[in-house]
C-alpha cells in the first residue's frame, strides 16, 4: 500500500517567507538608520549641517581632525580603554574562581553563598553611589593617579553576574578530569588554572565581552567619582563636551562615530562568542 | 533567575562516604580560602553601602556640613509630599510599562521572523545587534539629531508624507515616549538573541507532533512555542523591568542642558536621586528615595517571578 503523502501547500510557504524577509529588512534598515545618519553628518561641514540632504555634497574630515586634535578625545579614550580592560581582567580572575568553587566544591554554606551573591543584584547602583562617596572622598583616592583609577574602577571588579554565568558553565564540566588532577597530586590552584579554566574558554570569552562592554559604558558613577579632566572616561568626557560644545553637531557626531566604531569592530570579530554567551545565560537562567 | 541545578549545599546524600574525613576537611579550606577575597569584596563593596544607606535616609545629611543631625522618618514624611519625586516615580513606571512589553514584543516577533528565514540569518542577527553594543551617550545623541524638530530626518520623512512636524524630544508630551524608543532600539538585538536560544531550545519532535494531530499554526504557537518560551520570557521581562527602573544614563544625554526633559517629563527616580545627592548635596534625603527605589525593585522582582513562572510538564 503506498501512501503518498500532499505535496505542501509550496506557493504559501513562499510568500510567507518573502513576506518575512520584507519585515525583516524594513527593520534593519530602521535599526540602521541612525547609524548611517550619524556617519554622514560627521563628515558634512558646518554650513551644509542644516539643509537637510542626506549625502554630505562635500564630504570633509575637518570635524576628525578637530575632535582629535582640539579635545581630549584620546585622553578619555585611553582611560576607558585602561579601566575596561583592568576590570575585565579582574572580573576574569575572580568571577571564574568564585564560579567553580559554586560549582565543583562540596562545603557548608554553599547555598547560601550562592544567594548572597545573586541578591546584589537587585540592589541599584543608585542605593550605593552615596556610600562609595563617601568613602572615596574619605581616603582621599581621586586626586592621585592610581587612586583616581582604583576609584572609578573597584565597583566592578567582581561582578554577581559573571559568578552565576561561570558556574553555569563549570557545573558541565565532568568531575573526572578534575579527580585525576587531584590523583596526580596536583594542588588545587592548579587544578583550577591549568585544567578547569582552558576547558571553559568560550564563556570566559562571552564573560570578557559583556564586563568590557558594561565598563565601557558605565556612566552614572564614574560621572560622580571624576573630579578632574584627565580622568575622565569616554562616556564622562564626551556627555559634559556635549554641554560645552552646545550645537556643534558636526563634532559630536563625529565623536560619536569615532566611539562606535571601534567598539562595533570588536562586535564583528566576536560576534559568535557574544551570542553563544546569551544563550547559555538566557537558556538556563 | 531560579537555578535548576542541585542548590543544596552539603553533601549530597546519595553518595557513598568514599573520601577519608580529612580530605573532605582539606576540600572545605580549600573552597573557603577561594572565596575569601570574593566576600570580603561583597561585604565591603555592596551590602555594607547598602545598610550605609538605611542608616544615611534617617539623617539630614549634608557632606558639605559638620553637624549631620538624626531625622528619624523625617525624610520618608517629605517623600510623600515631594511633587517632583512623584512626578519621577509616574514616569519610571511610564516607562517601564512602555519599554518592557515593546522590548519583549518586538524581540520575540523578529526572533520568529528569523527562524522562518535560512538565507542571510546571521548576518540580520548581527545587525539588530549592532545598538546594543553602540556606548550609550553616542546613541543618545544621534537620537536627539534624527528626532530634531527642525533639522531632524524624521520630521523630513513626515513632510514627504504630508504630515505635520512634530515637536518630539522639545514637548512634554512625546519628550518620554521619543526616551522610551532609544531604550527600546537599543536593547532590541540582545532581546532578539535571547529569544533565537529560547526557541533554538524546543525540541522539534513537538511540533512534528503537532503537525500530525493536524494542529494550526496558531494553535502550536500557543500551545508549544509560549509554554516551553516562559524561562526566556520571564527572564527577558524581570531583568528588562530591573533595568528600566534604574533607567539614567539614557535620560541624562538626551536633555545635558536641560536634565529631566521639557517640564520634568522625562525625569526618573534615578535621575532624581542623582540630582538630589550630587546636585544639592542633601545626601540624607537622596538615600531615604534610594531605599524606596530599592522596596519597589524588590517587590515587582519578586511578584514577576511569584506569577510569571510556571511549571510545565512536558
Amino acid at each position: 500500500m503506498t501512501v503518498t503523502a500532499a505535496p505542501p501547500p509550496r506557493r504559501r510557504t513562499d510568500l510567507r517567507t518573502a513576506l518575512a524577509y520584507l519585515i525583516l529588512t524594513v527593520g534593519v534598515i530602521l535599526t540602521l538608520f541612525p547609524f548611517a545618519w550619524m556617519l554622514l553628518t560627521s563628515l558634512k561641514s558646518f554650513q551644509e549641517l542644516f539643509n537637510l540632504a542626506f549625502l554630505p555634497a562635500d564630504p570633509t574630515l575637518d570635524n576628525y581632525r578637530q575632535v582629535l586634535t582640539e579635545t581630549r578625545f584620546l585622553q578619555w579614550f585611553g582611560n576607558s580603554l585602561l579601566v575596561a580592560t583592568v576590570t575585565t581582567l579582574s572580573v576574569l580572575f575572580f568571577d571564574s574562581l568564585v564560579g567553580y568553587t559554586l560549582a565543583k566544591f562540596d562545603f557548608p554554606g554553599k547555598s547560601l553563598i550562592f544567594i548572597l551573591i545573586l541578591s546584589t543584584l537587585m540592589i541599584p547602583t543608585e542605593m550605593l553611589v552615596v556610600p562609595w562617596f563617601v568613602g572615596v572622598s574619605d581616603l582621599g583616592l581621586t586626586r592621585s593617579v592610581p587612586g583616581a583609577y582604583f576609584a572609578i574602577m573597584f565597583p566592578g571588579l567582581i561582578s554577581a553576574f559573571g559568578v552565576f554565568l561561570m558556574r553555569q558553565f563549570f557545573e558541565s564540566l565532568p568531575d573526572d578530569l578534575l579527580e585525576a588532577a587531584r590523583i596526580d597530586g596536583m594542588h588545587e590552584f592548579g587544578i583550577f588554572w591549568r585544567v578547569a579554566l582552558p576547558l571553559v574558554r568560550p564563556a570566559l570569552a562571552s564573560l570578557a565581552i559583556f564586563t568590557f562592554l558594561g565598563n565601557w559604558n558605565a556612566f552614572l558613577w564614574p560621572l560622580i567619582v571624576i573630579q578632574q579632566p584627565q580622568f575622565r572616561t569616554l562616556p564622562v568626557g564626551t556627555a559634559l563636551f556635549n554641554g560645552e560644545a552646545g550645537t556643534q553637531w558636526g563634532l559630536i557626531m563625529a565623536a560619536s562615530s569615532l566611539a562606535v566604531i571601534p567598539v562595533l569592530l570588536v562586535f564583528a570579530f566576536f560576534q559568535r562568542q557574544i551570542i553563544e554567551g546569551i544563550v547559555l545565560t538566557g537558556m538556563k537562567g | 533567575m531560579a537555578t535548576t541545578s542541585k542548590l543544596r549545599g552539603g553533601r549530597p546524600a546519595a553518595r557513598a562516604p568514599a573520601r577519608t574525613g580529612s580530605l573532605r576537611r582539606h576540600q572545605i579550606r580549600t573552597a573557603y580560602t577561594f572565596l575569601l577575597v570574593p566576600l570580603l569584596f561583597f561585604l565591603v563593596v555592596r551590602f555594607i553601602p547598602t545598610l550605609m544607606s538605611l542608616r544615611l535616609s534617617l539623617f539630614d545629611w549634608n557632606i558639605l556640613r559638620e553637624q549631620q543631625p538624626f531625622v528619624g522618618l523625617e525624610n520618608y514624611r517629605t517623600l510623600l509630599e515631594d511633587g517632583r519625586f512623584g512626578q519621577a516615580l509616574r514616569n519610571t513606571a511610564l516607562y517601564t510599562l512602555i519599554g518592557v512589553p515593546v522590548q519583549v514584543a518586538l524581540g520575540l516577533g523578529i526572533a520568529l521572523l528569523l527562524g522562518r528565514v535560512r538565507a542571510l540569518r546571521g548576518l540580520y542577527r548581527a545587525l539588530y545587534f549592532a545598538p546594543y553594543v553602540t556606548p550609550i551617550v553616542a546613541a543618545a545623541w544621534v537620537w536627539q539629531w534624527v528626532f530634531s524638530p527642525q533639522f531632524g530626518p524624521v520630521n523630513t520623512f513626515l513632510g514627504w508624507l504630508h504630515l505635520p512636524a512634530q515637536p518630539f524630544l522639545t514637548s512634554p508630551g512625546q519628550a518620554l515616549p521619543t526616551t522610551a524608543a532609544l531604550v527600546v532600539w537599543q536593547n532590541l538585538g540582545f532581546q532578539v538573541v535571547l529569544f533565537l536560544a529560547g526557541l533554538a531550545a524546543i525540541p522539534r519532535v513537538y511540533y512534528e507532533a503537532a503537525e500530525i494531530d493536524g494542529a494550526s499554526g496558531a494553535q502550536a504557537f500557543r500551545k508549544i512555542t509560549l509554554p516551553l518560551l516562559n524561562p526566556t520570557i520571564v527572564f527577558s521581562v524581570v531583568t528588562g523591568t530591573i533595568a528600566y527602573l534604574q533607567l539614567f544614563t539614557q535620560v541624562v544625554n538626551l536633555n545635558f542642558t536641560d536634565q529631566g526633559g521639557p517640564l520634568g517629563s522625562t525625569m526618573t527616580v534615578a535621575l532624581y536621586i542623582y540630582q538630589l545627592a550630587f546636585g544639592r548635596y542633601q545626601m540624607g534625603y537622596a538615600s531615604a528615595v534610594t531605599v524606596v527605589l530599592f522596596l519597589i525593585i524588590l517587590l515587582i522582582t519578586l511578584l514577576q517571578l511569584r506569577f510569571l513562572t510556571r511549571r510545565y510538564d512536558a
